[in-house]
């Protein structure tokens, strides 16, 4: 009656193996093809995946237009997310080629799994701010208002910079707050004040400004502001290393510089 | 309880516009092929479907009326109804099933189950009490589900298709059953049939439907010897010969004998044959045929489709001609004539009745 | 085509699929199989147990057990009634209400919270009045994490369930109304008994989606340990900071809707009750 499953062949496996990749690969945005120069004036190609923080969503994505237009054989994939995600991702192995941090922390992990092919460079500052819903209705001025009682405020787990970041700030302030939610990252914070549903977070400067006013930002003082400095750097693996030094040296150049500040970065 | 309908109903694809009585113990057959309008008759009578125009009496009162709004629901119309291929509850056992009616009244369940089992043991069906239906022969579950219709003591009874997609024998013990139960308890009945024979057993009197109307009403004979239409012909027009088989042939009561096919059970039986299968000859036959009576030509009946005699004589008959036959033979009422008819045209079904 | 096949193994010859279909059907279960047994492989076995009983990984996993079931006992209690109806009254427009009804299924769950703000939330439709009547806050509660589960889930149910109803003989029904049984004793009677099977199967899915709910449990409700935060969230985050935990997790969650499966599959859907005169 029942027919029996054959027993895999070590050959099948590798065959479905090789499916599977086949299946995955596209998902990936692989990197690593440094195919024929011949043809092309500039002397970069092949494609380049980036990985970024999500604070550096807006101004990456300008980055890479402009540096496109300089290296239009290179093709650009950049992935963003929170920064310990990334670099959890690439200690795992991902085919990054380039990873731009938004804590040096996060970056000496990467650095101590011996990835990096050579030393982080910091290519932009980026100071805290609190975020509050539009208008500011819960009337914040000042870090100590966050304590005010009903008042929703959200942040991130520890393990995230800005999570690590807004503790130290409201430490300093000696602020005592029970958050509402651990967001897994800063967008989390960001789209729960902009919708209205927490009343403040702290966030950085930059993400306020990427919320095109859909909230508003109370400054923090310089004394009690946790300055948070963006690291970068080219990954030992890296199969296209000309194309990721090219990146860094566009981004740290007055090109990328200009960019980021036209996002709210400082220089570090 | 009495019957009285007048109404339309609107169906998707025709208009069933229904009128009819029946008094009280009365047991009616209603007669028409699939999709007449049969079955939404036996629906608007037991409250499933609203009429929408005239109305419905029950008892002389009003359970069903378009102009006054009146609608009396189902659960309290207070009549037992038997679906075709039985719609027993297949998470429930038989007895369980029995007593529903019983239960969903309000009934404490020790009595309803008592009143259940009494039920079963009339009609032979104690020893299934446990089993789930779906364990069950068609013919056992159909009987079940006569006995869950009666346990409420309706006093109406409503039976669509009875014996439909049963074997003949189970269809026999259907019939006999409510035989049994007319005998015992008369319950004004109602029976949706596209079997004549269910007709033959059980009902006082017929109505034939066709597409929604009432095309022919009256007692069977009569129905069955003055067809106003094909279709009726072919539906009704059975000549039942009761009596008991042995060897190969059938005597009836008055000592007449009946060649049947070789294989018929022996034992009391009812034998059918079908007009068309009827053969006249003005002389005796000879040959092949081993059924042949002298007849007198009693009644005729002239369509211009075809000519219907019936025979009275050792084994009464209808027997169908097409008109050129007729002619050629010259029938007339009171003519002798030679009636035969082939023993494997016989049908032969077992007589449980009476 | 029709040659004739003579042999001891003609039946199962028959019944033998072909070569093709098999190889595509072991690659499509190998497809399946292969992430588990990655899993599986890189599961820190040694400490396990330890990371397992950690305070925030049992608060993670009582807080998804909780949620999860009233999720379920939500999707039944609304979601019976909500199939009954589409699968029997022909409503004008019942099409869309019944693709309005099924729309979580198919919906980015992260977009499913952003819809629940909007009704739910505090700037949502109902927001201030649930505020006001009942003095309830939605986003950031547990009741939030459920109200997401039951968004996401009951459509599992509301789809086995009506299809059960549509598949179910009315006469019977009606049958049980000439018998003298009122809509609702016939429904609680005959026809609940006779959707078992499918009502059963329903919610065991809606359970096990509610008990893997991420993205609009996130959204809408946040992550607080022991408020919001469920399993699949302390996975997600636990991944980045303690990959060892997320896994052992992760294969508690699998093990969990394994044996689910699979006593679905033995009990309610393959070998249906043949419990005859056994008594």
């Amino acid at each position: 009656m029942a027919f029996q499953v054959p027993k895999l062949h070590p050959n099948a496996l590798v065959a479905i193996s090789f499916l599977m990749l086949l299946v995955f690969a596209p998902a990936c945005g692989s990197s690593s093809t440094t195919s024929s120069t011949a043809g092309s004036t500039d002397s970069l190609s092949g494609s380049l995946t980036v990985s970024a923080a999500s604070s550096l969503q807006g101004a990456f994505t300008d980055i890479k237009a402009a540096f496109r237009k300089l290296h239009p054989d290179v093709n650009v994939t950049i992935n963003f997310a929170a920064s310990s995600t990334l670099a959890q991702q690439i200690i795992a192995g991902a085919p990054v080629d380039v990873f731009a941090a938004a804590d040096e922390a996060t970056m000496n992990k990467v650095t101590d799994a011996k990835l990096l092919s050579g030393t982080p460079t910091l290519f932009a500052a980026n100071s805290l701010e609190i975020i509050v819903r539009k208008g500011n209705p819960s009337k914040i001025a000042s870090l100590s208002d966050l304590s005010k009682s009903g008042l929703i405020y959200v942040t991130c787990a520890p393990e995230v910079p800005i999570g690590k970041y807004s503790a130290q700030v409201l430490q300093k302030a000696g602020v005592t707050i029970t958050p509402a939610s651990f967001e897994p990252d800063v967008k989390g914070i960001v789209a729960k004040v902009s919708a209205g549903e927490a009343d403040a977070g702290i966030v950085y400067s930059t993400d306020i400004r990427a919320t095109k006013r859909a909230a508003d930002g109370v400054a923090i003082p310089a004394n009690l502001n946790v300055i948070a400095k963006y690291p970068i750097a080219a990954i030992f693996k890296s199969g296209n290393n000309t194309a990721a030094e090219a990146w860094i040296a566009f981004v740290t150049g007055t090109a990328g510089q200009s960019i980021l500040k036209s996002y709210g970065f400082t220089s570090p | 309880m009495s019957i009285n309908a007048q109404f339309d109903i609107q169906l998707p694809e025709f208009h069933l516009a229904i009128e009819l009585a029946l008094a009280e113990g009365e047991v009616l057959a209603v007669l028409g092929p699939n999709g007449s309008g049969k079955s939404t008759l036996l629906r608007a009578l037991c409250g499933l479907q609203p009429v929408d125009n005239g109305k419905i009496l029950l008892n002389n009162i009003v359970v069903d009326d378009a102009e006054l709004a009146t609608f009396v629901l189902p659960e309290q119309r207070h009549i037992g109804v038997m679906f075709q291929n039985s719609t027993l509850f297949e998470n429930l056992s038989v007895l369980e099933n029995v007593a529903f009616g019983l239960r969903a009244r309000g009934t404490k369940r020790v009595v309803a189950r008592a009143n259940a089992t009494e039920w079963l043991e009339r009609f032979s069906l104690e020893q299934f009490a446990q089993r789930r239906p779906a364990s069950l022969s068609g013919g056992q579950a159909q009987r079940v589900a006569l006995a869950r219709a009666l346990a409420t003591n309706p006093d109406v009874l409503l039976l669509d298709e009875p014996t439909s997609a049963l074997d003949v024998r189970a269809k026999a013990e259907i019939r006999r059953d409510l035989l049994r139960l007319r005998q015992q308890r008369p319950v004004t009945t109602l029976i949706v049939t596209h079997d004549p024979l269910d007709a033959f057993a059980l009902a006082d009197r017929v109505i034939v439907l066709e597409e929604g109307r009432i095309v022919q009403s009256g007692p069977l004979d009569e129905v069955a010897s003055h067809p106003r239409s094909r279709h009726i012909a072919d539906m009704v027009g059975l000549s039942l010969v009761r009596g008991e088989v042995r060897d190969g042939a059938l005597t009836t009561a008055s000592g007449a004998r009946l060649v049947v096919p070789a294989d018929s059970p022996s034992g009391p039986s009812v034998a059918s044959i079908r007009p068309a299968a009827v053969s006249l000859h003005r002389a005796e036959p000879e040959g092949s045929a081993r059924n042949a009576w002298k007849m007198t030509i009693s009644d005729l009946d002239r369509h211009p489709e075809r000519v219907r005699a019936r025979l009275n004589g050792p084994i009464p008959l209808l027997a169908e001609l097409t008109p050129t036959g007729a002619e050629a033979l010259a029938l007339n009422v009171g003519d002798d004539i030679w009636a035969s008819v082939k023993a494997s045209e016989v049908t032969v079904t077992p007589d449980l009745g009476s | 085509m029709t040659r004739l096949r003579i042999g001891r193994n003609r039946s199962a010859g028959l019944q033998r699929p072909p070569a093709a279909i098999l190889a595509i059907a072991a690659i499509a279960i190998a497809f399946f199989a292969l992430p588990f047994i990655g899993l599986l492989w890189r599961v820190p076995w040694g400490d396990a147990w330890s990371l397992l009983t950690t305070p925030s990984s049992l608060t993670a996993l009582r807080l998804s057990i909780e949620t999860s079931l009233w999720a379920t006992a939500l999707s039944i209690v609304f979601g019976v009634p909500l199939a009954w109806v589409l699968a029997r009254y022909g409503f004008p427009g019942r099409r869309i209400v019944r693709a309005l009804c099924l729309l979580s299924l198919v919906l980015p769950p992260v977009v499913g919270g952003v819809a629940l703000f909007a009704a739910y939330g505090r700037r949502g439709l109902l927001g201030d009045s649930l505020f006001d009547w009942f003095g309830m806050r939605l986003p950031f509660s547990t009741a939030g994490v459920v109200l997401a589960q039951t968004f996401i889930a009951m459509p599992f149910l509301v789809l086995t369930v009506e299809a059960a109803l549509r598949g179910l003989d009315r006469r019977t029904e009606d049958a049980a109304r000439t018998l003298g049984a009122s809509r609702w004793y016939a429904f609680r009677r005959v026809t609940l008994p006779a959707i078992r099977p499918a009502l059963i199967a329903g919610a065991v899915m809606a359970w096990a989606r509610a008990l893997g709910e991420f993205g609009a449990t996130i959204t809408f409700a946040g992550n607080f340990p022991g408020r919001t935060q469920t399993m699949p969230l302390s996975v997600y985050l636990a991944l980045e900071s303690n990959p060892g935990q997320a896994l052992v997790l992760s294969v508690v969650m699998i093990a969990i809707s394994f044996g689910v499966l699979l006593s679905l599959r033995d009990q309610w859907l393959g070998g249906s009750s043949t419990s005859g005169g056994s008594r």
